[in-house]
């Protein structure tokens, strides 16, 4: 359950995140494949290597679309739509990777935000990512 | 027995030296609390824990959050048999204290998480890579005795 509060201040950070969205995406991406290798049976056709363009461009379409949702997050299930069905019927990425990511996400954000990380912003940011990955999963089964 | 490299237990030596005790242990047990606010039941008689205020600046909460990772000490110790030095202290989590140890992970998770705003930059990913890796040899050896 989301506040108001938590609700603008998770807006209010992936909005200042956007200009940086190939750095901390592909970051989190870096420090998912890393420590979960499971996660990486996903990426066979992509170069996954540090910093690669794939992974720039990969990093910054997920955090693109995770700010995207942040603007209005009671609105996720339409906003999110068209990626629950690629990720159901295409993808078809365990949810439990979901998980792994968001994880490897909040640990990019700290490194990135240092102090400003409080464990308020954390709680909320840990809650949005949690539901992000829900809905994202709406459509599996 | 868990392997570890060479890399890893320099990294892992390497992280617990930077560490100042009394600034990472309360930041992560308070931030434990604030995060996972279910995590509170255990600490029925800390006092005051009904926001995040109240259990930043709450002392029992720094001073025990100082004490875990201290505990973590002896893992450093004994990297090669995490499992029997964390056998007793199992035993206690389990039947006296009755923690469910699903809580060990989440406190690991917002050790990890204050190592990183700590670090920064500094916090690679083979840094977090040796670090989780540690902490989950500690989090199953603290679940281990359970049954």
């Amino acid at each position: 359950m989301l506040s108001k509060k938590e609700k603008e201040l998770i807006a209010e950070i992936w909005d200042r995140l956007t200009p940086v969205a190939d750095d901390i995406g592909s970051e989190a991406l870096l420090r998912m494949f890393v420590i979960f290798p499971g996660s990486k049976t996903y990426f066979s056709h992509l170069n996954i290597s540090p910093r690669s363009p794939h992974m720039l461009s990969h990093g910054k379409k997920i955090v693109l679309a995770i700010a995207e949702g942040a603007k209005d997050i009671s609105q996720l299930m339409v906003t999110l739509a068209p990626l629950q069905t690629l990720h159901a019927y295409q993808l078809r990425i365990d949810p439990s990777n979901f998980k792994l990511f968001s994880h490897c996400m909040l640990v990019t954000l700290a490194c990135y935000m240092g102090e400003d990380f409080t464990p308020t912003a954390h709680a909320a940011m840990d809650k949005y990512l949690s539901a992000f990955s829900a809905v994202l999963a709406e459509k599996y089964r | 027995m868990v392997e570890w490299t060479e890399s890893e237990r320099a990294i892992i030596q390497d992280i617990f030296s930077r560490i100042n005790y009394e600034t990472v242990g309360p930041a992560a047990l308070s931030r434990c609390l604030v995060v996972y606010p279910w995590t509170r039941r255990y600490f029925g008689n800390f006092g005051n824990l009904y926001n995040a205020d109240a259990i930043m600046t709450n002392p029992k909460v720094a001073a025990h959050g100082t004490i875990i990772l201290h505990g973590l000490d002896r893992a450093l110790k004994n990297m090669d048999n995490i499992k029997e030095t964390y056998a007793e202290l199992s035993v206690l989590h389990s039947e006296k204290l009755h923690v469910d140890p699903d809580n060990f992970r989440l406190l690991a998770d917002c050790i990890t998480i204050v190592l990183a705003s700590q670090m920064g930059k500094e916090f690679t990913t083979d840094m977090q890579a040796a670090f989780q890796k540690f902490m989950s040899v500690v989090v199953s050896a603290l679940g281990r005795q359970y049954h």
